[in-house]
């Protein structure tokens, strides 16, 4: 059949080919960068500490992705305290008449869910599907994180931005980073050139997420360095490097100290409060640019010092006096590269060899009296081991067997004549002794009967249970002895009306 | 010429091993200690009977030198083995057991791998390296960063499958694993990998592998001559060993490749 044929061969490439490339795969985890943002809003109403309601989480998280990338640069980023100070009149804005107590906690909540804490990754995964070169469907993983803790050269802990929130917040940044900053400016100067602060105010502010991005960049390649000397060609390369950003960030001067001077004179000339307003916030904003600039330049002159310094660290070595195994690449390198399933047996294998002897203890009875009288040791610098909860699926809680279910569902079955309650019991108790209190329950849950949900859920009958008056004589149960009765229903097309047939 | 084995040699046999099970205990401080490391050297009877005695108790004499001391390995099923699940967390999902274990098993050997960045370090008696907490997590990481800009630059799209957590790269979960984590009293969380450093390199200070220097960079360490003992003469060989069984590694010359292998991914 070569009509067949060829149509699954169009298929096929149409996934491969022309439906699923990859920038749906691009686009996909673009999207998925937005979404803890949305599930923040999702999941306010649940919040029970407040009614979160109010508060615009979404914003709320910008905005902090905002303070913490504003407040990067080389050493270190935003202090967690000082961002959610920084939050709290944001949020007070959004519900002026809470208080001041509930702006703290909802800041303390959108960061936390910002860094995911409670995950051991502290960080996000989404999955999305790829096609692969013979046409079938894939799920793959993407993991990224929005803000990031690192620690301080002090011990201390803080939060940068991640690139991909760096992307979520300055819109498709995915660019080449000098281009998009040379573009920038333009824009600026010719936005301050006609009068039209509001939109140089955002372009301003563009131009700024875009040199901390630039200035990110570098900071890796200067960590690299310091790193490993030898790993970077210190000969032509770096010096090239070098001179290459030193330029780029002259031409940066010059272009910002003349915007600076364009929007002074705009802000002291201007009449408009409004318009002053604008012109001094944009003075703030190209000043902190040039500041981070001074900064990145400082860094830049370090560099050949600490090339040096490394240097005279490096010691210079023959070749190996007996063979020996190059830890790093032959070994660390390769069980990187391993999946985790693989890489669990060579590295189990050395850390058994590497670790030592752990010595049993033997008790006895000095060591035992000088135990107890040692002065409490001093707290450990890490915190003990958090256990992780391991949810298991609860165990069955159902009273009653199926087979009980099953025979009180056939005793129930009355779909004629209505019967006693006592009779049902009493037939029941003959069956098996349990099955009385089921049916029992049954026909008291059946006293008003949720006929809706039994339309609902397609049910074709329900059982209902009339009280006429008559006391319940027997043994195990007292109270009304019921008029029991199946009620069948009747589904018609135009409505779900039901009809009861007793 | 050899002479019946005494008790006296069976006691001073097994004295030796018990003085090599006290890691911070040299013979430089210790006369008879070096006296017994010796007459180890010198007297072969002496040194087939310290071997025996050791393999009895499940143990592997790696070697008996004046600057380590006796440095002995434990053999597998050993009573004296450092067992890996008490040393990781436990966990009663596999796959996430098997990642913490790979983790700490990298953080061991990334501080071998900086304490002796070159294969002539690790051969050189007389090399002492030195290691930090920031310096191990970061080349850890710096190493991760390579493989995933080598990653983005392949062609295919090789982003974990998540159906099949366990086949996930093993980079890959050392650098989603965040560095650092703020706790409510300040202190470092022990499941980041800074922490998982720091106890590292501190359990390794306990077995006399290494020397606190300063608190300086989360903690500066030096080698002892006893760990590099370990790890060139055991530790090293045995992962060498099981990478080999893989085929995923190439034997290389002497140069040493602690460095990023392509510049230009800078």
């Amino acid at each position: 059949m070569p009509a067949l044929v060829s149509c699954a061969v169009r298929d096929s490439e149409l996934i491969s080919g022309g439906l699923v490339d990859e920038g749906l795969a691009r686009r996909l985890k673009a999207l998925a960068c937005t979404a803890p943002l949305h599930d923040l809003d999702a999941r306010k109403a649940k919040l029970d500490w407040a009614d979160a309601t109010v508060y615009q989480m979404a914003e709320i998280a910008l905005h902090t992705i905002d303070l913490v990338t504003i407040a990067m640069d080389f050493d270190t980023g935003a202090d967690h305290d000082d961002v959610v100070r920084r939050l709290q009149p944001f949020i007070a804005a959004q519900a002026p008449r809470r208080s001041a107590e509930e702006h703290l906690r909802v800041a303390r909540w959108v960061l936390d869910n910002l860094i995911n804490v409670g995950t051991t990754d502290r960080g996000f995964r989404r999955v999305y599907g790829t096609v692969d070169a013979d046409g079938s469907y894939q799920r793959r993983a993407f993991d990224f994180k929005l803000l990031v803790e690192l620690a301080a050269p002090d011990g201390e802990v803080y939060l940068r931005a991640s690139d991909e929130a760096i992307n979520v917040l300055v819109g498709a940044l995915d660019t080449d980073v000098e281009s998009a900053q040379i573009a920038a400016e333009v824009k600026l100067e010719n936005l301050i050139s006609r009068g039209r602060l509001a939109d140089a105010k955002l372009a301003a502010e563009q131009a700024r997420y875009r040199t901390v991005q630039y200035g990110e960049t570098l900071r890796a390649k200067l960590d690299a360095t310091r790193r490993d000397v030898r790993a970077v060609d210190w000969d032509r390369e770096m010096p090239e490097l070098l001179d290459a950003a030193l330029t780029h960030i002259e031409a940066r001067f010059r272009a910002e100290n003349a915007i600076l001077r364009n929007i002074t004179a705009a802000r002291d000339e201007a009449e408009d409060v409004d318009h002053k307003r604008r012109a001094a916030e944009l003075v703030d904003i190209v000043g902190d640019c040039i500041k981070r600039h001074t900064q990145l330049q400082a860094r830049l002159q370090a560099a050949g010092a600490v090339f040096r310094a490394e240097q005279d660290r490096q010691q210079f070595s023959g070749p190996p006096q007996r063979a020996t195994v190059d830890l790093f690449g032959q070994i660390l390198m390769p069980a990187l590269e391993l999946p985790i399933a693989d890489a669990v047996a060579p590295l189990e294998s050395y850390f058994h060899a590497c670790t030592g002897l752990a010595l049993p203890t033997v008790p006895a009875l000095p060591s035992l009296v000088s135990l107890l009288l040692r002065p409490a040791p001093e707290r450990d610098k890490l915190v003990g081991e958090i256990p992780e909860p391991e949810l298991v699926p609860p165990e069955s809680l159902d009273q009653y067997s199926d087979e009980q279910w099953r025979r009180a569902d056939e005793l129930l079955d009355l779909p004629e004549v209505p019967r006693r309650l006592s009779g049902v019991l009493a037939e029941a108790r003959e069956l098996d002794p349990e099955l009385p209190g089921l049916v029992a329950l049954r026909a008291l849950h059946s006293y008003s009967p949720e006929v809706g949900a039994a339309v609902r859920q397609g049910d074709g009958a329900a059982l209902l249970a009339v009280d006429d008056g008559t006391p319940l004589q027997d043994v195990e149960f007292g109270g009304a002895d019921l008029l029991l009765s199946t009620a069948r229903l009747v589904r018609e097309e135009s409505d779900d009306d039901e009809e009861g047939a007793a | 010429m050899t002479r019946p084995v005494t008790t006296g040699d069976a006691e001073n046999a097994a004295r030796l091993i018990s003085f090599g099970m006290r890691p911070k205990h040299l013979p430089s401080r210790d006369v008879v200690y070096a006296d017994l490391v010796r007459r180890y050297g010198e007297d072969s009877a002496f040194k087939q009977l310290t071997n025996s005695v050791a393999a009895g108790f499940g143990l592997m004499v790696l070697d008996v030198s004046h600057q380590a001391g006796a440095v002995l390995a434990a053999t597998d099923e050993s009573v004296f083995e450092v067992k890996m699940d008490s040393y990781a967390r436990q966990s009663k999902i596999r796959e996430r057991r098997d990642t913490e274990k790979v983790l700490h098993g990298l953080v061991h050997l990334a501080a071998a791998a900086l304490g002796y960045p070159r294969p002539d370090d690790l051969a050189n008696d007389t090399y002492i390296g030195r290691v930090s907490v920031d310096q191990v997590d970061g080349v850890v990481r710096e190493a991760c960063r390579i493989l995933d800009e080598r990653a983005a630059k392949a062609e295919a799209n090789n982003d974990p499958l998540s159906d099949s957590p366990e086949l996930e790269q093993a980079w890959r979960a050392y650098a989603r694993r965040p560095e650092a984590a703020a706790t409510k009293d300040g202190r470092l969380a022990s499941d980041t990998t800074r922490g998982m450093v720091s106890r590292a390199l501190r359990f390794l200070a306990d077995q006399g592998f290494l020397v606190q220097v300063s608190g300086e960079q989360g903690g500066t360490y030096r080698t002892t001559p006893r760990y590099q003992v370990q790890v060139r003469e055991l530790a090293a060989d045995s992962a060498f060993a099981e990478l080999l069984e893989l085929g995923v590694v190439a034997v290389g010359d002497g140069e040493g490749t602690l460095r990023p292998s392509i510049s230009d991914t800078l």
